[in-house]
């Protein structure tokens, strides 16, 4: 579905390095408006040094990021969001004592006059809430009542209030039970369906194969493979994500690709296909 | 294993939004207010307890003279109370306004009484003294990152050491007793037919706020409380009012402290409640991180709540001294800080932060400031006074922590 269109976001060539420890060595990354491209891997395989990278909290060493065509340097959330990058963390930033519309314009209140606007905010809220068809019960009750999928929910419909074009989530489905998946599950299609980039981190191949259309795989830091989801088994998959494909005859097949195609300039810089 | 997927993705789920059927709506409006805005009842029925015991102990405690006594009396409890609010709202704790207090009153009588500044101008820099207080003590705590409580328990100490050298070897000073400053808090008292007016406006002026709302929310097409509501809570409190005002012009009537109590009171409420400035509080008190995230400045409102709160002392330790017409070494020490911070528990401020119930401490003010009036009526030794406020303190913030658990295992 994106074939032949330019990415909103493209990250070429990107590392990070921590240290003694090389957490992300060129690394390629394109979405694309209106799909759903999961980032796969193992622990440490460098999935939130790049999430931080693209979000602005810990810049990339190297590499260029391309956003709506335009070549940018994120230097900080802000940026990030000012550009319409909008990011939701695993442990979600949300306040228990406020309610789901407070939570919702948290730092960009509606003012009337000196005071807030809680009418305008609250009639916002429910309009964004039912576009995305989530299910709170009351968009006045306390954060702190709903269960983890309804404020996996608000966090996810938080972010897009800035009217962002990206939208990085990160393990929204963790400790999440198999209803609550299912429901943000449910929304962050419909966020592909307003014509979102969305990138969604998860350990959880169940969930990358309901909602994403591509796979992107990071091992130990690196690209290690990029799948269309319907041309891919979980189990291609997997040996990418466990480098189980990493055995002396995928290494020669790999080579040799590589040598054949070594006058071809465009090839060079592709790390696909494992180290 | 390749496509039996648990939850099928396509299709759009559930037919209606839970959010437009309104009678879910009306159900989520009724348990907001359940656990918010009736959530005061509990105080108001001890209210009404300590006032039905002190009134058989002691037939005198309901009479019109002792009614007037009390309000003197909470005025200054009242605005401390008010200041400290804030402070725990952020679930922080200031040790230093009794003696911030203490500070300001001798302040106020230096200047006015040895140095003749006018009384406005003594007032003035008594209170600008507790906002640098508040202002040291705040950077202290957000910018190196001391706790509050070692922070502000150093400033109870300091700060009552540099009100003994403020009152110098005099250690008392009187205010001229027909001066300005005694005239405003012991002798100004509401006309009766502004107050009567005032009690009548003040329901009406609730009214028509309550229906603007009501009529905005409507043309939003959201959910509105039911008509009925908010004339009867006018009516309500329309009647109290009046037979509160009645009651106390038998005596001398309302004094001009209490009000002004009242509207320092109303409008930290306010603030706290309907400004984006009061909402960052809560933010910060719910969830630090969350606060931090969506860009709101955590050091400058931790700073400017310690430079409220110590203001609000200093306040409060001027409208004392001006009630009782002195200043000495114990203005502000004793029993004043813990009935402060008793005033605002009692009142539904949580210690754990984020969460207030509305007016607490006004609330709050009463039922300390009752239970003092009442013990002091009944003569009791000081022994007895400070064992009933302790455990009165100690009970409320039992509840208070016992609210926090129940809150946390049920998900709220």
């Amino acid at each position: 579905m994106s074939g032949g269109r330019e990415p909103i976001l493209a990250m070429r060539g990107v590392s990070k390095r921590f240290g003694a420890v090389q957490a992300l060595s060129d690394v390629d990354l394109d979405v694309y408006a209106g799909e759903v491209v999961a980032l796969v891997g193992d622990n440490g395989a460098g999935k939130s040094t790049l999430v931080k990278a693209i979000c602005g909290v810990s810049p990339p060493d190297t590499g260029t990021v391309t956003f709506a065509g335009r070549e940018v340097r994120v230097e900080s959330p802000h940026a990030a969001q000012e550009l319409g990058i909008a990011t939701v963390f695993q442990d979600l930033a949300l306040c228990d004592n406020l309610d789901v519309v407070n939570n919702l314009f948290l730092g960009r209140e509606l003012r009337r006059g000196a005071s807030l606007d809680e009418v305008e905010m609250e009639r916002r809220s429910g309009k964004l809430l039912r576009e995305l068809a989530a299910r709170i019960p009351s968009v006045r009750l306390p954060v702190a009542s709903l269960s983890g999928g309804q404020r996996q929910t608000v966090a996810i419909s938080r972010s897009l209030l800035g009217d962002p074009k990206v939208v990085l989530l990160d393990e929204p489905t963790a400790a999440l039970g198999v209803a609550q998946t299912a429901q943000v599950l449910n929304l962050i299609e419909r966020l592909r369906d307003r014509g979102l980039g969305v990138v969604l981190i998860s350990h959880n191949m169940v969930d990358v194969r309901a909602v994403a259309d591509r796979v992107v795989v990071l091992r130990l830091g690196r690209s290690n493979g990029e799948f269309r989801i319907h041309e891919v088994t979980n189990e291609q998959i997997i040996a990418a994500i466990t480098g189980a494909t990493q055995n002396v005859v995928s290494e020669r097949v790999a080579r040799l690709r590589e040598q054949s195609a070594g006058d071809d300039p465009l090839a060079a810089g592709s790390a696909e296909g494992g180290a | 294993m390749v496509d039996p997927v648990t939850e099928p993705a396509v299709p759009p789920p559930t037919p209606a939004t839970e959010l437009s059927s309104p009678k879910e709506a009306v159900g989520g409006w009724l348990q907001t207010l359940r656990t918010g805005d009736i959530g005061s009842l509990p105080i108001i029925i001890g209210l009404i307890l300590i006032v039905i015991v002190f009134q058989s102990l002691n037939p005198t405690f309901l009479n019109a003279f002792n009614l007037v006594n009390l309000c003197l009396q909470i005025a200054a409890l009242g605005i401390m109370a008010t200041g400290i609010t804030l402070v725990l709202m952020l679930g922080e704790i200031d040790l230093s306004i009794g003696s911030v207090s203490g500070l300001a009153a001798a302040v106020l009588l230096v200047t006015h009484v040895n140095h003749d500044y006018a009384p406005l101008l003594a007032v003035l820099v008594a209170v600008l003294v507790g906002t640098l207080v508040g202002l040291i003590q705040g950077s202290i705590f957000a910018k190196i990152g001391v706790p509050s409580f070692i922070v502000t328990l150093a400033g109870l100490l300091i700060w009552q050491g540099v009100q003994l050298r403020v009152l110098g070897e005099q250690g008392t000073i009187n205010l001229p007793p027909a001066g300005t400053l005694v005239r405003w808090a012991q002798f100004s008292f509401v006309p009766r037919w502004l107050a009567i007016t005032l009690a009548a406006l003040a329901p009406l002026l609730y009214l028509l706020l309550s229906l603007l709302t009501r009529r905005r929310r409507a043309a939003a097409e959201l959910p509105v409380i039911p008509l009925w509501l908010p004339i009867a809570v006018a009516v309500i409190l329309l009647v109290l009012l009046q037979l509160v005002v009645a009651k106390l012009y038998l005596d001398r009537g309302v004094p001009w402290t209490f009000v002004f109590m009242v509207l320092v009171v109303v409008f930290f409420d306010w603030l706290l409640r309907r400004t984006a400035y009061g909402r960052k509080i809560f933010a910060v008190g719910g969830n630090i991180e969350a606060a931090r995230r969506a860009g709101i400045n955590v050091d400058w409102i931790r700073i400017s709540v310690f430079a409220l709160c110590s203001t609000l002392a200093a306040v409060s330790g001027v409208v004392a001294a001006m009630r009782l017409g002195f200043a000495n070494q114990q203005s502000g020490s004793g029993e004043t800080l813990i009935n402060a911070i008793a005033a605002a528990v009692i009142g539904g401020t949580s210690l754990f932060g984020g969460r207030t119930r509305r007016y607490a401490p006004l609330l709050g003010a009463l039922v300390i400031g009752s239970i003092a009036n009442g013990l002091e009526l009944l003569s009791l030794s000081s022994d007895v006074r400070l064992i009933v406020t302790g455990t009165v303190l100690l009970a409320a913030v039992v509840i208070d922590a016992l609210v926090q658990r129940s809150r946390t295992s049920h998900g709220r």
